[in-house]
């Protein structure tokens, strides 16, 4: 049993340097998809979701990655601050921008976009 | 892997700089400065990983904090044209103070 | 009192898990940052309930890791909406109403919908929430039922919630 579980071990300790590289790598695309969606959607509004994709699926993947290539136990409690930070920031941050937008009266465009988009061009 | 991911984050930096520099509004660009904010964090953090020095996740968490702390910075300036203004919501008025401006 | 405790443990945590050097001179820098940031806590006010809400946290805990699953599901619907073809996207505004009694409910609810892929608090009101959507379907006030629930149950008072 202790075999098993040292062979485990060792296992993990070659494992985690390709599992961590392929979620890092996970991570890069998502970024690269929220700013093809923030350069995309038609207002202010929808660019925010799609900022939001990088804020927690993008940070998400990466810092997972992070975490499994760490060296040692320090590098892991420093990323658990950045992940802590990031998760408590981004949304209040997201949440002043579109508050001060709403307030100084930046309309959102509302209903079907991609019907509208299809009428222009026909 | 880890410098295809670097790569990859710096390509969307580089898109949402498009953004930032045709973005219609105010708001967009502030937008796209901060999602690059949040992107510079992971750069650093895999930036330290690529050259084999992991102590670049100080900066990195530091950079957390004050790229939220410049968001803030910024949107209070452009709503009241100063930083001498007390960010304290009234009671009597409710939601939405500082409509119009001073 | 418990507070002070509180904010003591949790920076001298943050000090060791940070720092990785035990030498004597290093430690007594470490105890003289951790004393200087007590003191400046203490002269801005800011040690109390709000400051330091340890109380809640094992029900926090149990709150975060569904709000993740809910993250990735929604993650999953917004970046199909970004890498389609076509652009058939519904946003919408929608007014919705919490259960949430104290402000760190409201605060913590406000802040999941915004922190939702697809979802964006735009105002908060009282207990009105005006909310942003990509889509209709997940702008509707009964799919947050559930996450306000849970957020309630995570921060109100145990005699605040029925």
């Amino acid at each position: 049993m202790g075999d098993f579980l040292s062979m485990l071990g060792d296992f993990w300790e070659v494992a985690r340097f390709p599992l961590g590289g392929l979620a890092c790598l996970a991570g890069g695309l998502l970024c690269i998809v929220s700013a093809i969606g923030v350069l995309r959607f038609p207002d202010f509004y929808t660019r925010m979701h799609a900022a939001s994709i990088t804020e927690t699926a993008g940070t998400g993947f990466l810092l997972i990655g992070m975490a499994l290539m760490a060296p040692n136990w320090l590098v892991l409690v420093k990323l658990l601050c950045i992940f802590i930070f990031l998760f408590l920031t981004n949304p209040t941050s997201s949440h002043a921008l579109v508050n001060a937008a709403h307030v100084a009266g930046l309309q959102p465009r509302i209903g079907p976009v991609g019907a509208a988009n299809r009428e222009d061009e026909a | 892997m880890t410098a295809a991911a670097l790569i990859a984050v710096l390509i969307g930096m580089v898109l949402l700089l498009v953004r930032v520099l045709m973005g219609p509004t105010l708001y967009d660009r502030i937008l796209a400065v901060n999602v690059i904010g949040t992107k510079t964090v992971l750069v650093i953090g895999l930036l330290g990983y690529v050259m084999g020095r992991p102590d670049f996740l100080d900066i990195a968490m530091i950079y957390t904090l004050i790229n939220f702390v410049t968001t803030i910075a910024i949107l209070k300036f452009f709503r009241y044209r100063s930083f001498q203004v007390p960010l304290i919501r009234r009671p009597d008025t409710g939601a939405g103070t500082g409509k119009g401006g001073e | 009192m418990a507070y002070f405790l509180g904010l003591l443990a949790a920076l001298v945590a943050f000090w060791l898990g940070n720092s990785g050097e035990y030498k004597p001179l290093m430690l007594g820098f470490g105890g003289a940052s951790v004393l200087l940031t007590m003191i400046l806590a203490y002269r801005l006010d800011i040690i109390d309930r709000e400051g330091a809400p340890y109380v809640r946290l094992p029900q926090l805990m149990k709150y975060y890791p569904w709000l993740a699953v809910e993250v990735a599901k929604s993650n999953w619907v917004v970046i199909r909406a970004c890498l389609r073809a076509d652009l058939d996207i519904t946003p919408t505004l929608a007014k919705i109403k919490t259960i949430g009694k104290t402000d760190l409910a409201r605060v913590t609810f406000g802040n999941s919908i915004t922190m939702t892929p697809g979802t964006v608090t735009v105002e908060i009101d009282g207990d009105k929430l005006l909310v942003h959507g990509l889509y209709e379907s997940n702008t509707e006030p009964e799919g947050f039922l559930e996450m306000d629930k849970r957020c309630a149950a995570a921060c109100d008072p145990k005699e605040g919630h029925t």
